[in-house]
């Protein structure tokens, strides 16, 4: 179909655009930016005056639950809520119920997302066999297969040579590895930040060299390996510099930390609201601003969402023995406006953080390339809506959001050429 | 609920504390989970009530009628003899129907299966829970989230609090040494998984003492203790020195294989309470224990069983203690529901 998108403002920061155009597509391609070519006709013209018009979004390590208990979630309901969240491709985790640790297990993952699910998959395989942090997994087969990184997440290698052969394995077939830095041992049964709150509220606490301490390993046996990586979920303040530390030494590695770490601390878990038990745990107000830091400097590359759903019985329960996590797909546009909004983060540095993994991962979209097929996201900043269990997609309901009125609203999706509205 | 707070880019979305929770729009007691934001006048309420029930205790007959006709059910999902005992005796004194019920907590679905027990009992209108848990906040999950209509009173949940254990040792200071304004204060031993040492902070500090201290290793010390509003040392005689109560806590045995302690002779030998480091506190100092108490390994049986130990008149003035937490949360509870009955029939009226 041949459509114009006029007058919206489009930001495009991979290619340095943010202004007033007009968007003619053809067949989902792109073809022009401005004038419409000659002899175009758009069957469908959009006034978008007042709208936003960005690439749409990509989001590393969002969890669909797919394959896994469907009362947690599914590809139908996960995909959905990613498209309402406005984003076009998801890389999922691969701790899935099985392990998403072989070449079929991503064939099947692939295969049933084109049947079900509009949002694109670029799944995460699993860096050792089921997660366990002791045999290397299939590297190249599970690259084959279509994984566009592998990942052990916070699943413990205990074992620094067995680390070391999966860096230098993955190296070898010029594989991504993605990290979560936590040293087991050092967050033990802790569920909070190791500060004063939870000393005062009795919850063992993960310390920040929990973090620390393994993100130096494994950033020295990256550099020694040359292993090209990415660390996600940062923290804390001390984190961040040991990362903007090994840029600066030329390390080939990028970083992302999750929505959530950049607006809350751990003052929010006074009250024992489970829906704040995450991991890495919400620190300290100096650790937040020096994460919010790390965004506008670049230090920090990307934001993602960490969702992570959950049916209700899961949060229903004590603080400690709740699970972990918070669904946040949907809430990802007006939790970062809110940032734009408090002078925090530029709209373009926003969306960039929002887009960058296309760019790291080599995946399609994240840009809008004359000639190319792409991903849109049109957005109304200025909508005001309130969050509650009705307007939520997700199969899980776990924010501490519920019933708040929100900014923002992602009001279309294109995917090439299929429109989610 | 409020408007996510744009301008703040970090929207308060704090659920209700504790403090929030247990007391009404009134300030009256409804649910007793944590000394922690309870006001002066709460506490030496409870103080107040519980010295005019230790009177009943050396009475003929042992029973008022305060909770005739009402259920208390103690809901204890992790071990406790004396604990239990005591609210048991409470209760009974205050002429309420006692239910005890022992529950084992399997590890999977805990939060399903604690929810469960707890809606069945209040459709047997229970007008009160006594609950023990192993997790930090399981109180006041459950005031907040399950049978907020129910008075629940907390019998130590995790490392989080154990009120009426600081309340039964404020009783007993009270009534040996009188205002807390001029007490110096020292708490011995394990205060990072003592719910205990949490709560008696702060019951000391609301009283307004003089000076808490917390004595302890590194190793057992929670990070940031300091902000509870205690002073810290790690070495006993200095921690000892000049005090006028000194509390021991129980030191576990499992600390041991958490590396968090050497050996108990080596505990004992620093940090236990003997004849002889007791010697640093002022002349006239008593020594507290919350019970059940480690002979050797924190105490010596002589300082135990001596002249300065209040360990058996704490157990005594638990009762007590008990019986006000219970009748004023239970009354908390009756008033509330009397005043949502009035206003119920008020709107059928209109």
């Amino acid at each position: 179909m041949k459509r114009s998108l006029i007058n919206a403002r489009v930001i495009d920061p991979t290619n340095g655009r943010d202004g007033q155009y007009d968007l003619h597509l053809d067949g989902g391609r792109l073809i022009a930016i401005g004038e419409a070519p000659a002899g175009f006709s758009a069957e469908q013209r959009d006034d978008l005056a007042g709208k936003l018009v960005t690439p749409a979004f990509i989001d590393l390590g969002a969890h669909l639950r797919d394959p896994g208990p469907r009362y947690k979630g599914s590809l139908v309901s996960e995909s959905a809520a990613a498209l309402a969240g406005g984003y076009a491709t998801i890389l999922p985790r691969p701790d899935t119920s099985p392990v998403l640790d072989s070449a079929s297990h991503i064939r099947t993952l692939l295969d049933r997302a084109r049947d079900v699910a509009g949002v694109r998959l670029a799944p995460l395989g699993a860096l050792t066999q089921g997660l366990e942090g002791e045999l290397l997994a299939n590297m190249a087969a599970l690259k084959s297969a279509g994984c566009v990184a592998l990942t052990n997440l916070r699943q413990p290698i205990r074992d620094l040579g067995v680390l070391r052969r999966c860096l230098e394995y993955a190296r070898t077939f010029d594989i991504t590895v993605v990290f979560q830095a936590q040293e087991a041992a050092l967050a033990g049964q802790g569920c909070a930040h190791e500060g004063a709150i939870a000393s005062r509220l009795g919850l063992a606490g993960i310390s920040e060299s929990a973090e620390t301490v393994a993100l130096t390993q494994w950033l020295l046996l990256i550099e020694q390996t040359g292993v090209r990586a990415h660390v996600s979920l940062l923290s804390s303040a001390r984190a961040v510099e040991l990362v903007r530390d090994a840029k600066a030494r030329g390390l080939d590695i990028s970083a992302d930390v999750s929505m959530a770490q950049l607006h809350w601390t751990d003052e929010q878990l006074e009250g024992f609201n489970a829906n704040f038990h995450l991991e890495p745990p919400l620190r300290s107000a100096a650790d937040r601003d020096a994460l919010r830091a790390g965004v506008v400097d670049g230090t920090i590359d990307a934001i993602v969402s960490d969702h992570l759903p959950h049916e209700a019985a899961a949060k229903s329960a004590p603080f400690a023995v709740s699970e972990p996590g918070m669904t946040s797909l949907e809430t990802m546009l007006p939790l970062g406006l809110a940032l734009v909004k408090a002078e925090l983060l530029s709209l373009p540095r926003l969306i960039e953080t929002l887009t960058f993994s296309a760019r790291r991962f080599g995946l399609k979209g994240g840009m809008l390339a004359v000639g190319e097929y792409c991903d849109l996201a049109v957005i109304d900043m200025a909508h005001e809506w309130r969050i509650s269990s009705e307007t939520l997609v997700s199969a899980g309901h776990n924010t501490p959001l519920l019933g708040m009125l929100l900014n923002g609203r992602v009001e279309e999706v294109l995917l090439g050429d299929t429109c989610y509205a | 609920m409020n408007l996510f707070d744009l301008s703040q880019a970090s929207a308060d979305v704090r659920a209700a504390s504790p403090a929030q929770v247990q007391l009404d729009e009134q300030g009256r007691l409804r649910h007793f989970l944590d000394i922690e934001g309870l006001p002066r006048s709460v506490l030496t309420e409870i103080l107040d009530t519980a010295d005019h029930f230790r009177g009943i205790g050396d009475a003929e007959v042992k029973k008022v009628p305060l909770l005739r006709g009402r259920t208390v059910a103690n809901l204890f999902f992790e071990n406790s003899t004396r604990t239990r005992a005591t609210f048991e005796l409470a209760a009974k004194r205050l002429s309420a129907d006692v239910l005890n019920l022992d529950i084992k907590t399997s590890s999977a679905a805990k939060g399903e299966s604690l929810m469960d027990t707890l809606v069945n009992l209040e459709a047997m209108q229970a007008d009160a829970f006594v609950v023990r848990h192993g997790d930090s906040g399981a109180a006041h999950f459950i005031a907040s989230q399950i049978t907020p209509h129910v008075a629940i009173i907390n019998a130590g949940d995790g490392r989080h609090a154990h009120p009426t254990q600081a309340m039964l040792d404020m009783l007993t200071i009270r009534r040996h040494k009188g205002e807390f304004a001029h007490l110096r204060v020292a708490i011995v031993g394990d205060i990072l998984h003592s719910r205990v040492a949490r709560s008696q902070i702060q019951a000391l500090n609301t009283l307004g003492a003089a000076e808490v201290r917390v004595v302890a290793p590194q190793t057992l010390l929670p990070i940031g203790v300091e902000t509870l509003g205690c002073q810290v040392f790690t070495e006993l005689a200095a921690g000892l020195k000049d005090v006028d109560v000194v509390i021991m806590l129980r030191l576990q045995k499992e600390r041991m294989d958490g590396a968090l302690l050497p050996s108990e002779s080596e505990y004992y030998r620093r940090y236990g309470l003997t004849r002889e480091s007791l010697a640093h506190a002022h002349p006239d100092a008593v020594v507290m224990h919350p019970g059940p108490i480690n002979r050797g390994v924190e105490i010596e049986s002589a300082v135990a069983d001596g002249p300065r130990s209040l360990i058996l008149d704490q157990v005594t003035n638990g009762i007590a203690v008990r019986m006000a937490v219970l009748s004023m949360a239970v009354s908390g509870q009756m008033k509330a529901r009397a005043e949502r009955r009035g206003e119920r029939s008020r709107g059928a009226g209109a």
